[in-house]
């Protein structure tokens, strides 16, 4: 005696946030049954254990069946086959694109590519997330990814039109394609302690600043791809670790108006040099496709790290940096402002961002 | 030769890819109407391609025009090999043929395929030119309105019911016939999706046709069924009730005008939307007060009421000697303390638009007297009267009648009871009724007969099977008939099980099958009723419309005359003649001559007349019913075993069973109900369904307490075995918790009669003193002190007594646990689980009690099947896994709904099925509609009364408004509404007792009407320019879009369509009905397990036939199905081939809608937009 076949269908599709939720997780049903016992639905509603397995397949099924429309969210809203009220379509879309922050941490920056797909596994056992959701959350990323590229016009815009996404989460998925594109490591020992929302954050600012669309916004590629000529221009900023007099100009601008204003004028004071030569190191190499790759971990084994080391304050290197941002402008042989504006405007915010006390 | 039909393909989206190399499609279209086909050209390389083609125009015959779909045909061009189809469209096109349904069919259709389900959509426009054609010797029948819903439909109002139509067609099943062995599954599944298509459209055809010749404009209460026979054929049959339906502008200024001429709101203006303007004149020609002192007389006479099922069934296949009828004739009675209870003031208005033709004594022997057995019932031809005959006739009776009645009363009555009588079938499908229509209730009859499918295609051939090698044309003409007469003597028998309830009509009627292998068992029920003659036509059968049009109207006013006389009564005092709401349960048989024993009471409302203590009916509960409390669904379920056998073996077996079924469901249903503390059933329908190795019954009905009839006893259980202790006390626990459940029953419904006599004083002078203390003194009458004269029964006694349904009447309610059977049954009757707190369930249109319906609406189709994994199980095991089947089933419905609390199932409807021998399946489609828990039952009253009121103030204030609005569009079918029992349904104020508010409920809503209209063309100007935007969307401007509302997605193109089994939707009003929505789709699939199992199957593909109703409602403008059912839902299932395949018809009536809120936020704009029409119209 068993139930052999069991549906129900309404004219408006009826989805139950939480159960949608424990779709998303992965679960399969029964542990999504377990779930829901443990959540106390049933003496809510008076429910069994059977009755709670029912709605949950036929919820999981529904999931399954409208997940062909979530991956183009677009169709969504135009097909013909679920009539969902468009809150909900927005709330189903919202969700099925978020993703897990420890899990994005575990790829960002790494190629959506098969290969890292196989090693979800792996990702999965580390983060306790099911295998199954990492393979949403990743389809998701590679989904977008490859949609993106393709399109002109600003980065967060096309996400957000594409996939329907609210706001911040386009601009996550802008940080996920952007670090994908550039294949910015994320994933050593060092960069450890910062989360996604960091690296979101420092995305935002190259996109908005470092690319080519951050000049002109009618150029393909615009937001994904850093402006090749910008960094061929960075080179020019060598001049301020290369030109002796130049370096100790900047110094002494420098230390004269961070005098008594912090703790740790010692250590600015012995630090500039190597810290200046550090931060101007990164712009010069950044020609290079391995030391983009390497950027943010040169922020911090070249900055950061001594920094903390003579325990400065997020503000002392809030004062640091624009003082030293600022007093390059006074140089009298330093030619390459705008340069140097774009270039440490984005590095003062990715550092300020960075530097965790 | 008559019409023009034009199409023309717009556009496709989302279509699949069919060239695998390229990942795209070339897709064409073919466009075919009968035998003629167009083909668009082929957009190369795209899944969303623009065709934009020109109009491709057939020039058809208005008979193909209804009887063909237009077949639209996506196909993907190959250059090398054969093209494919990418999916189907049929889109009907009998909307169009409808001068006042829809003009244009535009919009987006899905695209279907039988294997894959939806494949994309297409973009398509149709047209229509039609040119009249009023050859009288023409077969089409264009222009006749069909509406699946069982009530006089929203924005019409009855002029006229004709009655009873019947058409079938029969056909070969594409899926049976040996080319099948040549075709693939898909060719064949399509073959008949077609064949069904074209069939249904000449069915509907010829039913028109027919109504035309009553001299009817519509179809109310259309019901379409298929029955696959297999082997033998396909048959697809439809019934229905003719109406003349108006308009409810047409007579609207009349009426106007006529409300204006009566300074107080009589009876004449309640009355006049009923009323054709011609009759208006006749009305003060006779106002004799005699009239109204016989009609009271004649009130006096009419008598008590059954309550009881009242079925035959029969065998009748081959091989028996001509019919064996075995009728089950029940009587349940049970002494009750009779809780008198006043429904409150009775209005005056009310008691006279009631008073009409409570039938008399003599009319009531008559029909005992024509309870002819089934032999002796004419089977009549239709008479055909000359158009004076029933004048010469009424006259005549009229004479002889008169010492009861005035003679006009007389007349009338004679003229209901000829004109009803002189009909073939006098039945009705409806379920709900305009105000008055319904006089009195008998209760349920049916019948049901068991036929062998093979044999009787044709007498001619004799037993064998050869036929099939024979021309199938040949037969095609003899097959209807058999299956004709099939019916018409279950028919036959239906009427007469009626005239023994001293009825001469049948309400609620239907008829249903259910057919395994070569057995086939026909069922057909109804309730037995007194109709008022207000609408009914006169049985002749002109050819001359006119004519017998004309006659009508002057027996309406006839009626309006006597009724109009009664107004002046009431203005002497004598207003409570009888009460409006209570009515329809006075007994129409002979107190003295029942047709079976029952206990009779005197009306708890009026204490007038007789009531039976229960009542049981397959129609909704009258708007007029005065109901304690709320009501809820009950459903008795029942299993029996069956040997398998084949041919007339198996057919005498299952004969042999069905009345016993049959008995022990009404059993169950009877004990349900008193188990909630309950006395009457509503929307009852019994199915019964047939398996190899199985028979299964389910009774669902909704039941409540109508405060007309006795609060029903307790249940009494009696052990047979009275010496032993333990025994006694097992009793004594069962009994308490029996009664336990009673008591927490009648709370959880809210039923509590108030115990105490609150008659309004105008009441309480007439009813004779004597007569009040009675009831006072010993509410319960004596049961037996009436003699019981059981009807004669010339027909097998024997087995009337052996089937007698009342066995425990003696001993009213005593259940006796002898056996483990009855033990299982009252076990059965307590687990049955109370609905969750919030959830009020029922199977007619509303729940009683409940009024403040919200907007929140949620259809819904659920199925399941479940496998017997043990074959060898006994009927207690089998009853109860169906019983836990259904309970589970509804448990699981409440949890998923439990985010609409506080919320009501209704329209509760169950169809049961054996598909395989181990397998029941369970289709359950129902609404959910949340209501406002604040402001429950009385509250909902006065809240109603007052929004009422209060539209009543306003409207006095802006009558001079739609007045002059109508004068100046008066061509305009939207311009205006007037009819009391349109408007009536939908509010919730209608439920109120009081009449008085309805003639100024006709101008408010008229009133309404005229600014719904003028919203309507605002927000498609509005619209308008908005869709202009839409560049990218090459959809021309439709109303479907004009309709489109805040509500859907900003950037969708998707018209929200709602969908219900209801005739109404809450908070909003119909403005226009755009056709009938008929559909039969088939899906298979050979790839079961990569498409979910059976479930995920059956799920995308309900999913899908929803979208496909969705998307067709939304092309003819429409934002609404209702009336929307499920009638078919045939699933098999071949795991091992990993295959399957499932067969589903639903129908529905496509509206416009447009909500209550939307409407009150637009007067100020219509008015300051209308200054200009206002001085237009000063003339009127």
């Amino acid at each position: 005696m068993s139930v052999e076949l069991d549906v129900f269908v309404g004219n408006t599709t009826i989805m139950d946030k939480e159960v949608y939720q424990l779709w998303l997780n992965g679960y399969t049903v029964n542990d999504a049954v377990k779930v829901r016992m443990e959540g106390g639905v049933m003496e809510e509603c008076e429910a069994s254990a059977e009755v709670l397995l029912s709605d949950t397949m036929d919820q999981f099924r529904t999931f399954q069946m409208c997940e062909r429309l979530l991956q183009n969210p677009a169709k969504l809203a135009n097909q013909l086959l679920f009539q969902i009220p468009p809150d909900r379509q927005a709330m189903l879309i919202e969700r099925y694109y978020a993703f897990a922050d420890a899990f994005v941490r575990e790829v960002l920056g790494k190629k959506l590519s098969k290969g890292t797909k196989k090693d979800l596994d792996d990702v999965s056992a580390k983060t306790g997330i099911t295998l199954k959701s990492c393979r949403r959350q990743f389809d998701n990323f590679k989904r977008v990814f490859k949609v993106v590229e393709e399109l002109k016009g600003p980065l967060v815009e096309n996400i957000r039109q594409h996939f329907l996404l609210p706001d911040q989460l386009a601009r996550d998925y802008a940080a996920i394609v952007f670090f994908a594109n550039n294949r910015f490591e994320t994933g050593k020992k060092k960069l450890q302690y910062l989360t996604f929302q960091d690296f979101a954050f420092c995305a935002g600012q190259l996109i908005n600043n470092w690319t080519v669309g951050a000049v002109d916004n009618m150029v393909e590629d615009m937001d994904v791809d850093l402006d090749k000529e910008f960094l061929q221009d960075l080179k020019d900023l060598k001049i301020l670790i290369a030109d002796k007099d130049l370096l100790d100009q900047h110094k002494s601008l420098v230390c004269v108006a961070l005098r008594g204003k912090t703790k740790v004028f010692n250590e600015m004071e012995t630090n500039f040099k190597n810290l200046s030569r550090g931060l101007v190191n990164i712009a010069a190499k950044l020609t290079n496709p391995k030391d983009v790759r390497d950027f943010f971990i040169d922020l911090v084994e070249k900055f950061i790290e001594p920094c903390k080391s003579d325990r400065w304050t997020a503000t002392d290197v809030n004062l640091y940096l624009t003082h030293y941002t600022n007093s390059a402008h006074i140089l009298d042989s330093f030619k390459y402002q705008t340069v140097w504006t774009r270039y440490m405007g984005v590095i003062k915010s990715c550092i300020l961002r960075m530097y965790h006390e | 030769m008559p019409g023009k039909l034009k199409a023309k393909v717009v556009a496709g989206r989302h279509l699949p890819v069919m060239d695998r190399a390229s990942d795209l499609t070339d897709a064409f279209v073919e466009v075919k109407f009968g035998t003629t086909t167009f083909k668009t050209d082929v957009c190369p390389k795209s899944l969303n391609p623009q065709w934009n083609s020109e109009w491709f125009k057939f020039e058809v015959d208005d008979e193909d025009l209804q009887d063909e779909p237009l077949q639209i045909t996506v196909l993907d061009h190959d250059t090398y090999s054969a093209n494919d189809a990418i999916g189907k469209v049929y889109i009907d096109i009998d909307p169009l043929l409808c001068s006042e349904a829809a003009t244009v069919i535009s919009g987006w259709f899905p695209i279907y395929d039988t294997i894959h389900g939806i494949r994309g959509e297409i973009n398509v426009l149709v047209k229509v030119d039609l040119f009249n054609d009023l050859n009288r010797f023409r077969q089409s029948s264009c222009g006749v309105k069909f509406f699946c819903t069982t009530s006089i439909p929203r924005c019409f109002r009855a002029v006229l019911i004709h009655g009873f139509v019947e058409e079938l067609v029969v056909n070969e099943d594409p899926e049976y016939q040996w080319i099948d062995r040549i075709r693939t599954p898909r060719a064949s599944n399509e073959a008949r999706q077609r064949l069904i298509s074209l069939m249904s459209g000449e069915l509907q055809r010829k039913i028109g046709l027919k109504v035309l010749e009553m001299g009817g404009n519509a179809v109310v209460g259309y019901l379409q069924c298929f029955d696959l026979e297999g082997e033998s054929g396909l048959v697809v049959r439809a019934i229905g009730t003719a109406c003349t339906l108006d308009k409810i502008s047409s007579t609207y200024t009349a009426a106007i005008v006529q409300n204006l001429s009566n300074s107080s709101p009589s009876k004449d203006m309640k009355d006049s939307p009923q009323a054709v303007p011609s009759a208006l004149g006749c009305r003060s020609t006779h106002s004799s007060p005699v009239h109204s002192a016989s009609s009271r007389l004649s009130q006096g006479f009419s008598v008590s009421v059954p309550t009881l099922l009242f079925a035959g069934m029969k065998n009748r296949h081959r091989s028996s000697e001509g019919p064996r009828a075995r009728q089950c004739r029940a009587g349940f009675g049970e002494e009750a303390p009779g809780v008198p209870l006043s429904s409150g003031p009775p209005t005056p208005l009310r008691a006279q638009t009631f008073s009409s033709f409570s039938p008399s004594k003599s009319y009531s022997r008559q029909s005992s007297s024509s309870d002819t057995e089934l032999s002796l019932t004419p089977k009549t031809a239709r008479i055909c009267l000359s158009p004076s005959s029933p004048i010469h006739q009424c006259m005549g009776s009229g004479g002889s009648a008169g010492k009861e009645a005035g003679p006009l009363k007389a007349l009338l009555r004679q003229q209901t009871q000829s004109a009803l009588e002189q009909r073939e079938f006098p039945f009705f499908t409806l379920t709900g009724f305009p105000p008055a229509f319904l006089l009195h209730v008998g209760g349920v009859v049916s019948a049901r007969s068991v036929k062998l499918l093979d044999r009787i295609h044709n007498p001619a051939l004799g037993n064998t099977r050869s036929y099939k090698l024979l021309d199938w044309n040949s037969f095609t003409a003899d097959e209807p008939e058999t299956r004709d007469a099939w019916w018409e003597e279950l028919r036959q028998e239906i009427k007469s099980h009626a005239k023994a309830l001293g009825c001469h009509a049948v309400v609620g009627y239907s008829e249903s099958t259910s057919i395994c292998e070569e057995v086939c068992i026909l069922s057909a029920s109804g309730t037995a009723a007194i109709l008022s003659s207000r609408f009914v036509q006169d049985g002749a059968l002109d050819t001359d419309h006119r004519l017998s049009r004309q006659q009508a109207s002057v027996f309406t006013t006839g009626a309006e005359k006597g009724e109009g006389v009664m107004g002046s009564s009431a203005s002497l005092g004598f207003e409570d003649v009888a009460p409006p709401a209570c009515g329809f349960c006075h007994i129409p048989y002979d107190e003295l001559n029942m047709p079976f024993p029952a206990q009779l009471t005197y009306c708890h409302c009026c204490r007038r007349h007789k009531v039976p203590d229960v009542l049981f009916t397959t129609i909704d509960v009258p708007t007029e019913a005065n109901v304690t409390g709320k009501g809820c669904l009950i459903q008795a379920r029942l299993c029996r075993t069956k040997k398998k056998g084949q041919g007339e073996g198996n057919a005498t077996a299952i004969s042999n069973l069905l009345p016993f079924l049959e008995y022990e469901l009404h059993t169950q249903l009877l004990n349900k109900l008193k188990l909630r503390g309950m006395n009457a059933l509503f929307g009852l329908r019994v199915q019964i369904s047939v398996g190899d190795t199985m028979l299964l019954g389910l009774a669902s009905a909704t039941g409540v307490y109508l405060t007309a009839l006795p609060s029903p006893g307790g249940i009494q259980i009696a052990g047979k075995t009275p010496n032993d202790i333990t025994y006694e006390q097992h009793i004594s626990n069962m009994q308490k918790k029996i009664n336990d459940t009673i008591a927490k029953n009648k709370e959880l419904y809210e039923i509590n009669p108030p115990k105490l006599f609150t008659l309004d004083p105008d009441a309480f002078r007439s009813i004779n003193t004597e007569f009040v203390e009675e009831v006072i003194g010993s509410p319960i009458p004596e049961p037996r002190q009436r003699s019981r004269l059981f009807r004669s029964h010339s027909e097998s006694s024997d087995e009337v007594l052996e089937l007698d349904l009342s066995h425990g009447k003696k001993d009213a309610f005593v259940l006796e646990i002898d056996d483990t059977d009855a033990i299982e049954d009252i076990h059965s009757l307590l687990t049955d689980a109370p609905t969750p707190p919030g959830f009020y369930s029922c199977n007619t249109e509303i729940m009683p009690g409940i009024y403040n319906w919200t907007s929140g609406l949620q259809m819904f189709t659920s199925v399941r099947v479940f496998r017997l994994s043990n074959a060898n199980l006994t009927n207690q095991g089998l009853n109860k896994i169906f019983n836990d089947l259904c309970e589970n089933l509804l448990k699981s419905l409440y949890f998923k709904l439990r985010s609409m609390v506080p919320c009501c199932l209704c329209h509760v409807n169950f169809i049961v099925a054996v598909p395989e021998d181990e397998l029941i399946q369970v289709a359950v489609t129902a609404v959910a509609m949340s209501f406002d828990k604040d402001q429950s039952q009385e509250n909902g009253r006065q809240s109603g009364d007052k929004t009422l009121m209060k539209a009543i103030t306003e409207n006095e204030e802006q009558l001079q408004f739609p007045l002059e609005l109508s004068a100046e569009s008066p061509s305009n079918p939207l311009s205006c509404a007037k009819g009391l029992s349109e408007v009536s349904g939908p509010l919730p104020s209608a439920r109120a007792p009081s009449v008085d508010h309805s003639s100024f409920t006709d101008r408010c809503s008229s009133w309404i009407e005229q600014l719904r209209l003028k919203a309507h063309t605002i927000r498609r100007g509005s619209i308008k320019t908005m869709s202009s935007l839409e560049k990218a969307s090459p959809v021309p401007e439709g109303r479907s879009r004009s309709l489109r509302s805040n509500r859907s997605c900003p950037g969708s193109s998707i018209t929200v369509v709602k969908m219900t089994p209801l005739s109404f939707i809450p908070g909003a009003k119909i403005i226009k009905y755009l056709g009938i929505i008929n559909m039969f789709f088939i899906r298979e699939t050979t790839s079961l397990r990569e498409e979910g199992g059976v479930s995920g199957f059956l799920h995308s593909f309900i999913a899908e036939v929803f979208a496909m109703v969705r998307a067709h409602v939304a092309a003819l403008g429409g934002n609404a199905v209702v009336s929307y059912s499920m009638k078919e839902c045939v699933f098999m299932e071949n795991p091992n081939k990993n295959q399957a395949q499932c067969l589903i018809n639903v129908s529905g009536d496509a509206v416009i809608f447009i909500r209550e809120s939307e409407l009150e936020a637009t007067p100020s704009q219509t008015q300051s937009g209308n200054v200009q029409t206002s001085s237009n119209g000063e003339g009127t």
